[in-house]
């Protein structure tokens, strides 16, 4: 099982969007090089014939009927907004914005 | 041989070179917004131009602690798409999460189906205008939810934290979406861009005719993606593809194929590689741009989504709405072709010219199908090219058109004179019934009026009388037509002649 | 009248609806003792005085006028920050949402309020529920009402510890592997997991949404009992929800007080005891399973031999989930947004600005370790396996069972630790879970009940696991185990709590 390296925290975190500190980098990766060796045991068991469960209970087919609802009023959906105009959530500028 | 274009010196292959030289292949991905009264996870209305962000519940809005339902209603509509192309349905599927940041994307992951789509293996024939069919294979129709609306706002001075901002709009986001994807589409050859177009056409037909969306390009509910590879030989593996985006109509599709079958021939001649991207259709243009540049995008991440469980339609769900489909297009088309008598080239032609609804009605409101199609391809065609509209939106309706020809049948009117009360119905002036009354179109059907003129024409013309006495009938049309003049064309032109002939004796 | 905080909730109901006090008195007793003693507690981090006066205020009118009310009416009650309350602050225990009001209410909020529980404010808890003894709460530690300078356990230690120091008689926690009931043990408390799906999860701040459970805090099991028929039972806004109604909680819990087990089948766990357990811990386990039977039960030993392998599962689901949970704590919509302090002004980038600024490291911890485990290349290693393993000890719960009507175990394996001892120390802390995860990745219900002091005087607590939707088993068994401790003790174990304040 090969560690987990800091340029690999470094990219996950960047994939996460999560700006790190080079030694905030540095002691995760330590401390995550240590937890992924002890939880990578899982694969010991994770045979091939064993199947995957996502969902601990057996639920299926839960639909709701396609009845409209009212909606949030705009003023609360807008009340937290950190920035806002024009009835729409104001954001920084896009990258790559098609 | 190649050209360059002006506007942005991407070199291009002309067409029909590129073409003769490469063998393209498509695939095409198409969304289509579900026309459901609530979103695909929550309870909030959807519908078209309401103002901004009044149209989201916590769950749509991704707020914390929100968790989303699924609607029935669309999981249904996503089985009939899924059965009107001939998809095996799901014994059971999952939906899954698929991770991204994107301001659009209130959770910053859509909900989706991964390798578990509701819909497979299914196929669809395309007809082309001329008549040829090419099948296209259908891998996949999924569920998913739709992103809010980002509005880019540039260049004003006025915001605190710079030039450049985005309003967001999240009315749209959580709309019930249905992805349909097609295996790669071989074998068009040079016709590759009209496969493209017929097929996102016939979906969008089938669509409407299933009543699951509203299915208006125009209007964003059908949007589609064209991936388009070259390669040397249709034994040739599969080139390097690029995908297209912003492809807003059904010319547009064909125009983006074209357009990349062109600017990637000219790469491939030149020895470069293709860069495999997405790329943004340019409408003015019809040309392709590179758009933006996905870094660590495209690791998605996806798992089962855990707030919901699986859908495992049961094969009599199925069956009961496999029941309930309505006839296809395609196989409607057919019935109607035999049902018409037309021959192929003329049916052809009225399914081109989108007049197979109205010819339809038409014949319900009593016309033959000979009558129907020779009004509608004929002098309502050539109408509505003059007045630049499309046929349906002539001020004019089938059942019109079955009364107009009613009355020519009756005899009440004549061809000549049903294409005056054509224009009057037109020019709004009423019905056909109403405008040949207020106009006084009707044909003269009393014997009196027509002697009189009969009368006075043979005075005007007397050598006639002779030359009919002496057996030679032919300037008999010459009193037909002073007859004619005479009561302003309202005049059967059969009786006439019989009157003449009587009279003349 | 200082002793209403000292009634237990089912007594308080008994004595407002006897009209022996009022709600408004019994909440302004609890509002109180909260200004006397959350000082040095620090259970809450928002107190809603005239929120829960008002509530009171109205019970108390609708009562007088007679009017049919729910058996918990007009008694107060804390809830933990990670559930979301409609124009009340809701921070989940992080900077992130620090100021953060909901512009609606969790379903099991709706069901507080509409049985007029007096909400009394919200309680401290490790950021976004991470963690096993609340240290990692952007706003200050939560104290051991037993030792303050003791961890009260976590993530839920500030409902745990506001009802250990009698700041309120009922409080709601969640357990995503442990955050119930942990609490409840280090705290002598009763915590209880519900199965999976029994208590609505709309208006909970997402960790895991597969292990999460929303669940009652009390001081005895009767009043869990009672406030998990309220809150519990199916929700249309939670497709993850039970559809049968729960069974009769109140009933086995009155049942089980009787003291008569006979006919049950109690498993010991052979994997959850042993090594890492304290010995006082251990002591007062294998005391409770003497009192089981002389109540009647037979104790068998069990073997889940994939048991050893759940930390390392759930170390794997759970930051998964979370990782994509926590997504939407972006800066964009709601809660904290932080700019970049040089460069361009992007959203990516206040995203990441936002998040780096907002987030515990305990949380970077485990955003990052989860999208590790789901991404391009890994996720067959890790969260695929992970979730076989979840398959596995389903499978050895189904065993289990077949054997034993009830499972049981110490709930953790020490009793409350300094402050700080194990902040450095990641993979200790995890293993404070190591009895309570089972039950988490199984889906199946838990009860931590309080069994005695270990020698260093610290409360230790009696885990009971029964089969999915069994979860009056847990009632029935808690109920009989605690009154026949306190029978031995003379009286509740908090009685023995030091004074506060």
């Amino acid at each position: 099982m090969s560690t987990i390296s800091r340029d690999e925290v470094a990219r996950v975190a960047a994939l996460a969007r999560i700006d790190l500190r080079d030694d905030e980098v540095d002691r995760l990766a330590g401390e995550l090089d240590v937890i992924v060796d002890s939880i990578a045991r899982v694969r010991e068991v994770a045979t091939p014939d064993v199947p995957a469960t996502s969902h601990p209970l057996p639920l299926t087919n839960v639909f709701r009927e396609d009845v409209p609802q009212p909606a949030l009023p705009v003023e609360d959906v807008l009340a937290a907004a950190p920035d806002a105009q024009d009835g729409r959530f104001a954001v920084p500028q896009i990258l790559g914005e098609e | 041989m190649t050209t360059t274009t002006p506007s942005n010196g991407t070199a291009l292959v002309a067409y029909d070179d590129a073409v003769r030289r490469y063998d393209p292949v498509i695939g095409i991905e198409v969304h289509v917004e579900l026309g459901t009264r609530t979103k695909m996870f929550c309870p909030a209305e959807q519908s078209f131009g309401a103002e901004p962000n009044t149209q989201t519940t916590p769950v749509s809005l991704g707020l914390p602690g929100a968790l989303p339902v699924v609607n029935g209603t669309a999981v249904e509509y996503a089985i009939r798409i899924g059965l009107a192309l001939n998809c095996q349905i799901a014994e059971s599927c999952r939906f899954a999460r698929k991770n991204y940041f994107y301001p659009d994307v209130p959770k910053n992951f859509q909900t989706s189906q991964y390798d578990e789509p509701i819909a497979f293996d299914g196929w669809l024939d395309v007809e082309l205008e001329d008549g040829t069919v090419h099948r296209v294979e259908i891998e996949r129709a999924h569920m998913e939810e739709d992103a809010g609306k980002n509005t880019h706002v540039g260049g004003s001075a006025g915001r605190i934290h710079g030039a450049e901002y985005s309003l967001v709009d999240y009315n749209r986001a959580g709309v019930p979406l249905v992805e349909i994807v097609t295996r790669p589409i071989t074998g068009a050859g040079e016709r590759a861009p009209e496969v493209a177009r017929a097929y996102v056409q016939a979906l969008r037909d089938i669509f409407r005719v299933l009543d699951v969306s509203e299915a208006r390009m125009e209007r964003g509910n059908v949007r589609a993606d064209v991936n388009l590879s070259l390669r040397a030989t249709p034994e040739s593996p599969l080139g390097t593809r690029t995908e297209t985006k912003n492809v807003n109509s059904f010319r547009s599709v064909e125009r983006a194929v074209r357009y990349e079958i062109s600017r990637q021939a000219a790469l491939l001649d030149a020895g470069q590689t293709v860069v495999q991207e997405t790329r943004h259709f340019h409408e003015d243009t019809g040309s392709t741009s590179p758009g933006r540049v996905k870094s660590d995008a495209e690791d998605y991440r996806y798992f089962p989504e855990p707030d919901l469980v699986p859908v495992a339609p049961s094969r009599e769900w199925v069956e009961e709405i496999r029941a309930t489909l309505p006839e296809l297009p395609q196989a409607r088309r057919r019935r109607l072709h035999d049902e018409w008598g037309f021959a192929d080239a003329e049916m052809r032609d009225v399914v081109n010219a989108g007049a197979l609804d109205l010819v339809e009605a038409t014949i319900a409101a009593g016309a033959t199908p000979a009558a129907a199609r020779k009004w509608w391809m004929g002098e309502l065609a050539r109408r509505a090219k003059q007045d630049e509209v499309e046929l349906a939106d002539l001020p004019i309706t089938p059942a019109q058109i079955g009364e107009l020809q009613q009355l020519v049948d009756a005899g009440r009117i004549n061809d000549k004179i049903a294409r005056q009360v054509l224009d009057g119905v037109l020019a709004g002036e009423g019905g056909p019934e109403e405008v040949v009354v207020a106009r006084g179109l009707e044909v003269v059907s009393d014997d009196g009026p027509l002697l009189e003129a009969i009368d006075a024409a043979l005075a005007a013309q007397p050598d006639v009388v002779e030359k009919v006495r002496g057996g030679n009938q032919g300037p008999v049309g010459a009193i037909i037509g002073a007859v004619m003049k005479a009561t302003r064309g309202q005049a059967d032109a059969k009786r006439v002649r019989e009157l003449v002939l009587e009279r003349i004796g | 009248m200082t002793d209403l905080t000292r009634l237990p909730a089912a007594e308080l109901a008994a004595t407002l609806a006897a009209g022996e006090a009022s709600s408004v008195e019994a909440t302004q007793a609890h509002l109180d003792r909260i200004a006397a003693v959350d000082g040095d507690v620090h259970a809450f981090l928002h107190v809603s005085a005239d929120d829960a006066l008002a509530t009171a205020a109205d019970v108390d009118t609708r009562r007088a006028a007679g009017e049919d009310l729910h058996p918990l009416a007009g008694v107060p009650i804390a809830v933990k920050d990670v559930v979301v309350t409609k124009g009340m602050p809701s921070t989940a225990g992080s900077k992130i949402l620090e100021g953060w009001i909901p512009p609606y209410d969790a379903t099991l909020v709706e069901r507080l309020r509409a049985a007029g529980l007096p909400i009394l404010g919200k309680t401290n808890m490790d950021e976004f529920a991470m963690g096993s003894s609340t240290e990692h709460s952007a706003f200050g530690n939560t104290h051991n009402p037993w030792d303050l300078s003791r961890i009260p356990g976590g993530s839920g230690g500030g409902s745990a510890a506001a009802v250990a120091a009698f700041e309120a008689p009922l409080a709601i926690g969640t357990d995503t592997g442990g955050s119930i009931r942990q609490p409840g043990a280090v705290t002598g408390t009763v915590g209880v997991k519900p199965t999976y799906g029994g208590v609505s999860r709309y208006g909970l701040i997402a960790m895991a949404s597969s292990l999460d459970q929303a669940g009652p805090v009390t001081r005895t099991v009767l009043d869990s009992a009672l406030l998990h028929e309220l809150i519990g039972g199916h929700d249309p806004r939670d497709s993850t929800s039970i559809p049968e109604p729960l069974p009769p909680l109140v009933e086995a819990a009155r049942q089980g007080a009787l003291g008569d087990l006979s006919g049950l089948r109690v498993g010991v766990v052979t994997q959850l005891q042993g090594e890492g357990y304290q010995p006082g811990v251990l002591a007062r386990f294998h005391e409770s399973l003497e009192l089981l039977t002389k109540a009647g039960a037979e104790v068998v030993e069990v073997s889940c031999p994939h048991f050893e392998y759940a930390l390392a599962a759930y170390y794997l689901i759970m930051p998964a989930e979370a990782s994509s949970n926590l997504a939407k704590f972006d800066g964009m919509r709601f809660g904290l947004r932080v700019e970049p302090q040089d460069g361009p002004v992007t959203a990516e980038r206040v995203m990441a600005a936002t998040r780096g600024a907002g987030f515990g490291d305990e949380v970077k911890r485990r955003v990052v370790l989860g999208t590790y485990a789901l991404s391009a290349g890994y996720y067959d290693a890790y969260y695929g396996s992970a979730q076989k393993v979840r398959t596995l000890i389903q499978r050895d719960f189904d065993a289990a069972f077949a054997q034993a009507d009830v499972l049981v175990s110490p709930t953790a394996p020490t009793t409350a630790f300094p402050l700080g001892e194990k902040l450095d120390d990641p993979l200790a802390m995890y293993l404070n879970d190591v009895a309570t995860i089972p039950a988490n990745l199984a889906g199946v219900p838990g009860i931590s009940v309080p069994n005695g002091l270990s020698d260093d005087g610290l409360p230790v607590g009696f885990q009971i696991l029964a089969p999915a939707k069994a979860d009056d088993r847990l009632y029935r068994v808690g109920a009989a185990l605690e009154s026949a401790l306190e029978s031995s003790w003379g009286a509740p174990l908090l009685a023995r709590a030091p004074e506060l304040g």
